[in-house]
C-alpha cells in the first residue's frame, strides 16, 4: 500500500528572490513577445527591475537570520542560511551591474536585446540557487541553469567567428567539466548511499571515506569545478572566451559565473569533503600555486587588455583557492570567511576595471594595451578610475583589494603548517609579479604620448555605464578604508552543516 | 545482481567518452563522446540507486538524461553556427585567438 502523500514543507519567504527571479523571466519573455523591435529595451529595464526586486526579500531573510536558525528545505537539499544570503545579494549586485554595463552595448550593436537580458536573468536564477543548493542533483541543476545560457551569451555576436569560437570553446570545456563532476558525483552517491552533502560528511568521515575510489570521485569533482573557475591547468577556455565574447558577458562569466563555481566548491570542500581533507589539500593547493603562478606570468606577456584582464582574473582565482588549501575542520568558518570576503571585494574592482574598458572601447573600438596610451591626457577621468580598480587588483592600500590579499593570508597562519607556509611564499611572490604588469599598464596611460589618429574630443558616456562605473569605485575606494564591513559579512556567512 | 560488472562497463563508457573528446577533432563526434559520458554516469546511478535500494540514484539519471538534452541542443547550435560560417565543422580550423 502506498504511503499517503506529504507535501513537502515550503518557506515562501526563505525562497523569496528565487520567486521574483523566476516571476520576471516569464514577465520578461511576455514583454518581448509584444513588443516590436525599436521598444526592446524595456526588457532590459524590467528584468534589472526584477533584480533590484530580488534584493528585497534577502533585506527580510538578514534581518530575521542572524539571530534565527537557517531555514531547511526538502531534508537538507536546499537551504538558505546567512553564506547564502550574503552570496545571493553579491550575485544579484554583480548581475545588476552587468545589466547596466549592457543596456547599451547590446542595443548599440543591434543584437537580440531582449533574448539576451533573458538569458543573463536565466543565468543569474542558476548562480542564486547554487547559493542555497546542498545536494548533489540541486548543485548539478544550479550549475547547468548558470552554464548553458552562458554558452549562448559567449557567441551572442552570431556572425563574428571570434565570438563563435569564444562560444564553442567554453561549450566543450564547460560540458566535459560537467561530464566529469557528474562521473566523480555518482561515485560519491555510490559509496556514501546519500546525495545530502550534509549526510555525505558525515559518511565520508567514517569507514565508508576511507576507500581509495573515494579519492578519485572528489578529484573529479573538484576538476569538474576548477573549469568553472578557470583554475591552471584547467583554464584554457578562458582567455579565448573572455575575448570573443562581447565585454559584459565577459564581465558576467569573470566575476558572476566565477564566484558562483567557488560558491560550490565551499559547499563541497567544507560540507561534503572534509573528514577528507587529506584529499582535497593537497588538490587545492597545487591548483592554487600552479593558478596564481602561470595566471601572473602569462598576463605578463600580453597585447590585448581584455586578455591581460583574463589572465588576471585566472591568477585572482588562484588567490582564492588558497583558504581551501589549509582549511582544517576544526576552524572551517574561518577559511570559509577569508574566501567569501575575497570573491566580495574581487567583484567590485573585477566589474569595474571591465566597465573601463568598455567605456574606453567605445571610443577607440580596440582593446589593444597600445590603444591605451595618453589616455590620461584626453580622458583623465577614465584614466583615473582604471588606475583605481588596476591598484586595487595588484592588492595595494588603500583600496579594497589589500583586505581581500589580507584576508586571504591570515588564513594561512589559522593553523600553522609547513605546506601553509609555502603557499605562503608563493602569495607573495605573486602578488609582486601581479603588481608589475598592472603598473605597466597604468604606465602606458599616464606617461605615453596617445596615438596618432586617436579622437581626443571629450565625449559622454551613457547614464548606465556612468552608474556602473560609480558603484564599483565606491565599492572599491569605500571597502579599503572600512574593510571592518566585508569582515563582518565575512564572519557571519556561516554554513549550515547540519 | 553484481553491481560489478555495472559499474565496469560504465568505466570502459567512460574512457571511451574521454578518449573521443581529446582524440577527435569533428565537432558532432566530440558531441557525441560527450553523451557517452553522460550515459557511463547514468548507468552508475542506476545501478548504485538498485544497489543501495533507494530512488534517489534514478531520479538523479532522470535530471542528468533531461539536462544532457538541453546541453546537446545548445552545442548543435553552436557547431551549425560555425558551419555556417567556416564550411567546415573541424575544431582545429576554429582557431584564431592565440596566446
Amino acid at each position: 500500500m502506498l504511503a499517503a502523500f506529504q507535501a513537502p514543507h515550503l518557506d515562501y519567504a526563505a525562497l523569496g528572490p528565487e520567486i521574483v527571479l523566476t516571476a520576471t523571466l516569464v514577465v520578461a519573455i511576455c514583454v518581448d513577445l509584444a513588443l516590436d523591435e525599436r521598444s526592446k529595451v524595456w526588457v532590459t529595464r524590467i528584468t534589472g527591475l526584477g533584480i533590484l526586486l530580488a534584493t528585497l526579500p534577502i533585506f527580510y531573510l538578514a534581518d530575521q537570520g542572524i539571530s534565527g536558525e537557517a531555514r531547511v528545505m526538502f531534508g537538507g537539499a536546499y537551504v538558505t542560511d546567512t553564506f547564502a544570503l550574503v552570496l545571493k545579494a553579491l550575485l544579484l549586485i554583480s548581475g545588476f551591474v552587468v545589466f547596466l554595463l549592457s543596456f547599451d552595448y547590446i542595443g548599440e550593436g543591434d543584437y537580440y536585446e531582449g533574448e539576451f537580458a533573458y538569458m543573463v536573468l536565466s543565468s543569474l536564477l542558476g548562480m542564486v540557487v547554487m547559493a542555497s543548493a546542498r545536494d548533489l542533483v540541486t548543485i548539478f541543476v544550479a550549475l547547468e541553469l548558470l552554464s548553458i545560457p552562458g554558452y549562448l551569451l559567449a557567441g551572442w555576436r552570431k556572425r563574428d567567428q571570434r565570438s563563435n569560437e569564444a562560444s564553442l570553446k567554453y561549450y566543450l570545456l564547460g560540458v566535459l567539466a560537467s561530464a566529469l563532476m557528474l562521473y566523480g558525483m555518482s561515485l560519491i552517491y555510490g559509496f556514501t548511499g546519500s546525495l545530502v552533502l550534509t549526510d555525505i560528511g558525515a559518511k565520508l568521515g567514517g569507514p565508508a571515506g576511507d576507500k581509495p575510489i573515494v579519492a578519485v570521485a572528489i578529484f573529479l569533482v573538484i576538476v569538474g569545478f576548477a573549469f568553472k573557475i578557470s583554475a591552471v591547468p584547467f583554464h584554457l577556455w578562458a582567455p579565448d572566451t573572455y575575448e570573443g565574447a562581447p565585454t559584459p558577458v565577459t564581465a558576467f562569466l569573470s566575476v558572476a559565473s566565477k564566484t558562483a563555481g567557488f560558491i560550490a566548491l565551499l559547499e563541497l570542500t567544507f560540507v561534503a569533503f572534509l573528514g577528507r581533507g587529506d584529499v582535497t589539500r593537497p588538490i587545492f593547493w597545487v591548483l592554487a600555486a600552479l593558478t596564481m603562478t602561470i595566471g601572473n606570468l602569462t598576463a605578463l606577456r600580453q597585447s590585448n587588455v581584455v586578455r591581460l584582464l583574463a589572465y588576471s582574473s585566472v591568477a585572482q582565482a588562484g588567490f582564492i583557492l588558497v583558504p581551501f588549501a589549509v582549511a582544517t575542520r576544526d576552524e572551517a568558518q574561518e577559511y570559509i570567511g577569508s574566501a567569501v570576503v575575497y570573491l566580495l571585494l574581487y567583484a567590485g574592482m573585477n566589474l569595474g576595471a571591465f566597465a573601463v574598458v568598455i567605456a574606453v572601447a567605445r571610443r577607440t573600438r580596440s582593446g589593444a594595451i597600445a590603444s591605451y596610451r595618453g589616455l590620461f591626457s584626453y580622458a583623465p577621468g577614465l584614466a583615473t578610475t582604471f588606475s583605481v580598480f588596476l591598484l586595487s587588483l595588484a592588492g595595494i592600500p588603500p583600496l579594497a583589494g589589500w583586505y581581500a590579499k589580507f584576508a586571504v593570508i591570515r588564513s594561512l597562519f589559522v593553523d600553522f603548517s609547513v605546506a601553509g607556509a609555502a603557499l605562503g611564499i608563493v602569495v607573495a611572490v605573486n602578488t609582486a609579479i601581479a603588481a608589475a604588469y598592472y603598473l605597466q599598464l597604468i604606465r602606458e596611460m599616464f606617461f605615453r604620448p596617445a596615438e596618432e589618429g586617436v579622437d581626443v574630443r571629450p565625449r559622454p558616456h551613457p547614464a548606465p555605464l556612468v552608474a556602473a562605473l560609480g558603484i564599483t569605485l565606491t565599492l572599491t575606494v569605500v571597502l579599503g578604508f572600512i574593510p571592518g564591513v566585508v569582515a563582518r559579512l565575512g564572519d557571519l556567512s556561516t554554513i549550515f552543516t547540519g | 545482481m553484481y553491481l560489478n560488472e555495472f559499474l565496469l562497463l560504465s568505466a570502459v563508457l567512460f574512457s571511451c567518452g574521454v578518449y573521443g573528446v581529446l582524440a577527435r577533432r569533428n565537432g558532432v563526434l566530440v558531441l557525441m563522446s560527450i553523451e557517452l559520458i553522460l550515459n557511463a554516469v547514468n548507468i552508475n546511478l542506476v545501478a548504485f540507486g538498485a544497489f543501495h535500494g533507494q530512488v534517489d540514484g534514478q531520479v538523479f539519471a532522470l535530471f542528468t538524461v533531461a539536462i544532457a538534452a538541453a546541453e546537446v541542443g545548445v552545442g548543435l547550435a553552436i557547431v551549425l553556427l560555425i558551419y555556417r560560417n567556416t564550411r567546415s565543422i573541424d575544431l582545429d580550423q576554429v582557431a584564431q585567438m592565440k596566446g
